[in-house]
């Protein structure tokens, strides 16, 4: 069973329609008391840092994150979901969040004018160190984006993907014990996308 | 490094995807939920459908078909076409799309595009346009006039001025549309793309007279686009999306190459 938090920071159809098509049973839920039962959790998330860390307050389930997390329960953040997952972020003239990973999460920046911000599309993940949500997927795998932020973990040793996009070489994987991360939208990045969120649906959170 | 994206799309009619040429002669194609595996297995990088709408009577979007298509094929596409009102935009996006597309709508309501953009983000809200060449005027700076309800009526509007303001607005991609290419697959409207690529912040999408690789190659090169809609070049099957990107691999543009 695949635990979805719901915090109102965006839609979760695609990801739950992508763990049911590859056989998971999902459960969606914003209850401290469901979270901390649950075997595995995806902690999704498209939008604002801000207004995601505002609605976990809301929902007083920051502690109940920390607890499950500690707990060793295998976690997946994905986009605002990974982004949160660090100290700080500069969205919103800096909004702090909940500092599970050391770092903080910063703007694009170019001067290019043809390089959009927003980058939305897909983009080559680098793979840098192995892990088991990674597992039988090719280095340079392509991966769907949409985002404005960037994760930059202050510890180099956390970084499983980098990929390049405007100024930066950005960590758009990340991992740390029975914690995973990453930047792009698995659910969005078809049959190899799949494969990570099965990998994930595997994983007993060791690496 | 982030790659150009090739994005067939799909007209649909009472669940049945069509093509012609400038809304005429439309030939029923195939199933839309087949045809969307059947492209996302051969490898685009998005879809687009348009009209869906549950038959050629009623003009309501038929939700049910963007749910099978959700559950179907996990990559992002959008819908648009039939998309009224704020609720119209959330039924397809809790449905499973990715984005929705306004185009006539967002003419005769401008604020269709910040409403959405607040409510859903503006990652998903993306304005379609349909610009036909005009002479160049004080009215018409960029040489091209927005046209809405299928190229029927002209609106007055300023293509590149009208892309400004839907990028201010809060809309995350532009679809540019030419008038004057659509179906005919003579090549893409470089000139227009060009230009809004140049002036706007966000992605710009080419859309109409895709025929040969080497269209999409100079749409991308010489367009400065950063995604392209095509229909017929793979509609017809004259080519796949496979043979589509080793091509453009070959002149050197940045695409998915593993899918």
């Amino acid at each position: 069973m695949i635990t979805i938090i719901d915090y109102k920071a965006g839609n979760l159809t695609s990801v739950q329609l992508a763990f049911e098509y590859i056989g998971c049973e999902v459960k969606i839920t914003d209850k401290a008391q469901e979270i901390l039962q649950a075997e595995k959790i995806v902690f999704p998330g498209v939008g604002a840092a801000k207004s995601a860390m505002d609605n976990l307050k809301k929902l007083k389930i920051i502690d109940t994150i920390q607890k499950v997390i500690a707990n060793g329960v295998p976690f997946l953040g994905i986009c605002i979901g990974m982004q949160v997952l660090f100290e700080s972020s500069e969205e919103d003239g800096g909004t702090k969040c909940l500092g599970i990973l050391a770092g903080s999460v910063k703007k694009f920046k170019t001067s290019d004018k043809l390089c959009k911000i927003p980058q939305m599309g897909w983009n080559t993940v680098k793979i840098v160190k192995p892990h088991p949500v990674f597992t039988g997927i090719e280095d340079q795998s392509e991966f769907y984006f949409v985002h404005s932020f960037y994760p930059a973990p202050s510890k180099k040793e956390i970084i499983i993907g980098q990929t390049e996009y405007a100024d930066a070489v950005f960590a758009s994987a990340a991992g740390k014990g029975n914690l995973a991360a990453v930047q792009f939208h698995p659910e969005r990045s078809g049959r190899i996308g799949l494969k990570l969120l099965e990998n994930f649906s595997k994983w007993d959170g060791i690496c | 490094m982030l790659t150009k994206r090739i994005i067939p799309c799909l007209d649909v009619r009472a669940r049945k995807v069509t093509k012609g040429v400038r809304f005429q002669n439309n030939i029923d194609l195939g199933d839309p939920v087949e045809m969307a595996v059947a492209y996302s297995e051969g490898g685009c990088d998005e879809l687009v459908f348009y009209d869906i709408t549950a038959s050629a009577e009623e003009r309501e979007i038929d939700i049910d078909m963007v749910r099978e298509v959700a559950k179907a094929v996990h990559i992002p596409f959008a819908v648009g076409g039939g998309i009224k009102n704020i609720e119209d935009m959330r039924k397809v996006l809790l449905a499973g799309a990715e984005k929705v597309s306004v185009n006539s709508l967002a003419v005769q309501n401008p604020n269709i595009i910040a409403e959405g953009a607040k409510l859903f983000g503006s990652q998903c809200i993306v304005l379609g346009m349909d610009p036909v060449k005009v002479e160049k005027s004080s009215k018409f700076p960029s040489g091209y006039e927005i046209t809405i309800q299928g190229f029927r009526t002209r609106t007055g509007l300023d293509a590149l001025q009208w892309a400004k303001r839907a990028e201010q607005s809060g809309a995350g991609e532009i679809v540019v549309n030419s008038v004057d290419a659509d179906g005919t697959q003579q090549g893409f409207e470089i000139n227009l793309t060009r230009l809004i690529a140049e002036n706007v912040g966000i992605p710009v999408v080419a859309s109409g007279g895709g025929g040969t690789c080497q269209h999409l190659i100079d749409v991308f090169t010489k367009g400065k686009a950063d995604a392209a809609i095509i229909a017929s070049m793979i509609h017809t099957k004259m080519f796949t999306i496979k043979q589509i990107k080793d091509k453009l691999i070959d002149a050197g543009i940045p695409i998915r190459r593993k899918w």
